[in-house]
């Protein structure tokens, strides 16, 4: 250890606080269950981008290239599957979450690490059953297992997946309840609610999400269970059942899970854009009450996935009107970070270079939302790429961008080391670019009727097709680069002083990488968040 | 300034160390508690959802299926459950007098009132299996042509009552390892949040029942 900290003295940190697989492995601290989800869900990401890119692949010519019909059914089951309940829900909040929500908050861990633990116990026991039942021979009936056809008629594995679901559920659950009661109870002498970074905000409203809604998918997944092993019949026509209360149920869940994943995306982008335009984020409590009314909102709109399936009239009315309301909390996010860069002193980091992708591309995908939740133009849409494209914007463009973004932002903070900014300016270039020719023609494709979930089409889609792979090999390759120099830089990369980035925040007021309980003393918080006249410039931006 | 506000962590054993005083240890305890106990309302929630649903759509069928649930059963049950309460709160009571050994009578009393439950609910169970009220090939209802809406009745029952003896059984474990803590002396009168909070979880398992059995034993029992 003594030889690759040659430039600074040996100081106590998180990383050296204990050494071996079992000082990992059976760790409390926050910060180190945050790096086991790390490295977790890196590697569903990749399991689920090479799931991505087979289909790409396949759909490279209009008969399918490489695969069987059934094949690609269960190629792009477990592409969501994985992407979702695996990298998504937990990506941000597990890991960047997990790492700075107690930080922020002036905590020197979660209100319960044991339970915090636990919950990545849950994930890893949760990814092995998924991981068992694509093994064994995978499952077809797309990640949103809707009945009958999942309960009465796949013959593949749909109980050890959504088993593998259920368990990730309560990983999910545990972590929100582990936030929320971290928020209320957890807080530094000082830290008022309306001081707390947007970050905090972002997770808080997260975490009522995961909390409340998680519980009703396990319910439902566990009733799947029931019907395939005992034949309950509960979502059985023949029986009386109704099998659109399946999907009822289950979009209550999914549907505030795609707020799940763009909340804390929108709480990293807060950080991002106030730090590197030097301002604070321009109307605060808007932006803290507009994440708490899209998780309210979030909970009323799961009706516009059932527009066509049989749901009433009015009932489609009703939930076409409140899916236009969540637009609003959306749009204010949007313009309050436009409204902060206005005269701010802006830098272009390699953070800030993610905040810029991600407001423009998750402005696309909110627009496209807006298509799609209009009950006429989504008769049209429904089930096409136009919504593969739309959903992809706000997930892959919005989500995943602010997690790189964070990433970057935060890794002098979690390693102590900065990352090689040309590489990571590139790379982040690259796959903004990658990102639009994957998922731009697939708008074009979807509103001139290629439907999703086909493996074979018709032979004029072809060079939309052929653009949408080339790009994905292009977004493949943007994603690798990080994971070759995040890895390069724990050993090569430029020692980070505690503040590089000159960013309020308690976090930064810190060591980089922290000490074992984040503080040496508990800090006692006397501004709001984003007050930069007190950061004094120390460890001034290396690289 | 500062210092007055700034407290110091007390270091005494029942303390975890990310904690600054044992209230502030208390209160995120039993805050958990309560949120968890919400992410259980909505996960039955999802069930009573159903039950709603198919008892409005099919609501004759239903009330000639409760009627072949034997209501005196259910009844003595649910007072078996709500003295398991009583005793419950009786032992969180003595905790806050330190009287140790009647914590443990009341735990054990509430543990075996916990299992009288089970062991009734077990018979009853039991009961349906002979009388073909179990949902699949060999189920008939008599009295209604409508079979397969009585099977979505008898379906609701057993998932929803059998997700509640699960939580009974956890309960159950729960109550056995509070009365092992308290045996080991690990509860004072100043510090017995598990109990506390093991007391909440109780209640609530509890109250789940309480809307059971009126949603499947007493429907419509005015025509019966």
């Amino acid at each position: 250890m003594a030889t690759t900290t040659a430039t600074v003295p040996e100081q106590e940190t998180y990383l050296n606080a204990g050494y071996g697989i079992k000082s990992w492995l059976f760790t409390k601290d926050h910060k180190r269950i945050a790096i086991l989800y790390l490295i977790t869900i890196t590697f569903f990401f990749l399991v689920g981008g090479t799931f991505a890119g087979m289909i790409r692949l396949n759909l490279l010519t209009p008969r399918g290239a490489l695969v069987s019909a059934e094949t690609y059914n269960k190629l792009f089951t477990m592409h969501g599957v994985i992407m979702i309940f695996f990298f998504l829900i937990p990506s941000i909040p597990a890991t960047l979450g997990n790492f700075l929500l107690p930080m922020m908050v002036g905590a020197r861990d979660l209100a319960f690490p044991r339970i915090n633990l636990l919950s990545w116990y849950l994930l890893v026991a949760a990814g092995l059953f998924a991981i068992f039942a694509m093994l064994a021979g995978g499952v077809d009936t797309g990640w949103t297992f809707y009945t009958p056809y999942s309960t009465s008629y796949s013959n593949t594995w749909v109980i050890a997946t959504a088993m593998g679901i259920f368990i990730a559920g309560f990983s999910s659950i545990l972590t929100g309840l582990n936030f929320i009661v971290t928020v209320h109870r957890m807080r530094a002498p000082g830290m008022t609610w309306f001081r707390m970074p947007l970050f905090v905000w972002a997770h808080y409203a997260t975490a009522l999400i995961q909390v409340l809604g998680t519980p009703v998918l396990a319910v439902t997944l566990l009733l799947i269970f029931c019907e395939r092993v005992f034949h309950i019949g509960i979502f059985d026509p023949s029986l009386g059942g109704d099998p659109i209360l399946f999907q009822h149920l289950f979009w209550f869940y999914s549907h505030p899970a795609v707020y799940i994943m763009i909340l804390p995306a929108m709480g990293v982008i807060s950080e991002l854009i106030s730090t590197f335009s030097r301002k604070p984020i321009f109307g605060y409590s808007f932006v803290a009450f507009s994440s708490m009314a899209i998780a309210v909102f979030g909970f009323l709109v799961w009706g516009h996935h059932l527009f066509v399936s049989g749901q009433s009239f009015y009932a489609g009315l009703a939930f076409s009107f409140l899916s236009y309301f969540v637009a609003i909390p959306s749009a204010i996010k949007v313009f309050n970070w436009t409204a902060t860069l206005y005269k701010g002193s802006i830098s272009f980091e390699t953070p800030m270079l993610y905040a810029f992708g991600f407001i423009g591309l998750f402005t696309i995908g909110g627009l496209t939302g807006l298509f799609v939740a209009c009950l006429g133009i989504d008769v049209h849409v429904h089930d096409t790429y136009f919504v593969i494209a739309h959903f992809h914007y706000i997930m892959v463009g919005g989500a995943i961008m602010a997690y790189l973004g964070g990433l970057h932002f935060w890794w002098p903070k979690i390693t102590g080391r900065m990352y090689p900014e040309g590489w990571a300016k590139l790379s982040a270039l690259v796959i903004f670019l990658g990102f639009n020719l994957t998922f731009f023609p697939q708008f074009i494709l979807g509103y001139l009727g290629m439907p999703r979930r086909y493996y074979a089409y018709p032979p004029e889609f072809q060079v939309l097709h052929v653009l949408s792979t080339a790009g994905a090999t292009v977004l493949g390759v943007g994603y690798l680069i990080p994971v070759v120099y995040f890895l390069w830089s724990l050993k090569y990369g430029p020692v980070a002083g505690a503040n590089p980035w000159r960013a309020t925040g308690l976090e930064w007021k810190t060591t980089s990488p922290p000490p074992l309980h984040n503080f040496d003393r508990t800090p006692v918080v006397t501004t709001g968040a984003y007050d930069y006249s007190t950061v004094i410039g120390e460890g001034a931006h290396v690289g | 300034m500062a210092s007055q506000v700034h407290q110091v962590h007390e270091e005494t054993a029942a303390l975890r160390e990310q904690f600054d005083t044992a209230a502030q240890q208390r209160d995120a305890s039993t805050l958990g508690m309560w949120v968890f106990l919400i992410t259980e309302i909505m996960f039955f929630g999802g069930m009573f959802l159903l039950y709603t649903v198919y008892n409005h759509l099919y609501s004759d069928v239903f009330a000639l299926a409760s009627h072949s649930l034997n209501e005196v059963i259910g009844g003595v049950n649910t007072a078996v459950l709500l003295c398991s309460s009583f005793t419950m709160v009786l032992a969180i009571r003595s905790a806050q007098l330190g009287r140790r050994k009647s914590v443990m009578m009341f735990l054990v009393m509430t543990m075996l009132l916990g299992m009288a439950f089970l062991v009734i609910k077990g018979f009853e169970w039991a009961q349906k299996f002979q009388e073909h009220h179990v949902p699949g090939p060999s189920f008939h209802l008599a009295g209604t042509a409508m079979q397969g809406h009585a099977q979505l009745f008898f379906s609701l029952y057993f998932a929803m009552t059998g997700l509640h003896a699960l939580h009974m059984v956890v309960g159950c474990g729960i109550v056995a390892f509070l009365l092992f803590q308290t045996w080991r002396g690990k509860f004072t009168a100043e510090y017995f949040t598990p109990l506390d909070i093991g007391g909440l979880y109780w209640h609530f398992v509890d109250i789940i029942w309480i809307f059971l059995f009126p949603l499947f034993y007493l429907i419509d029992r005015s025509k019966g």
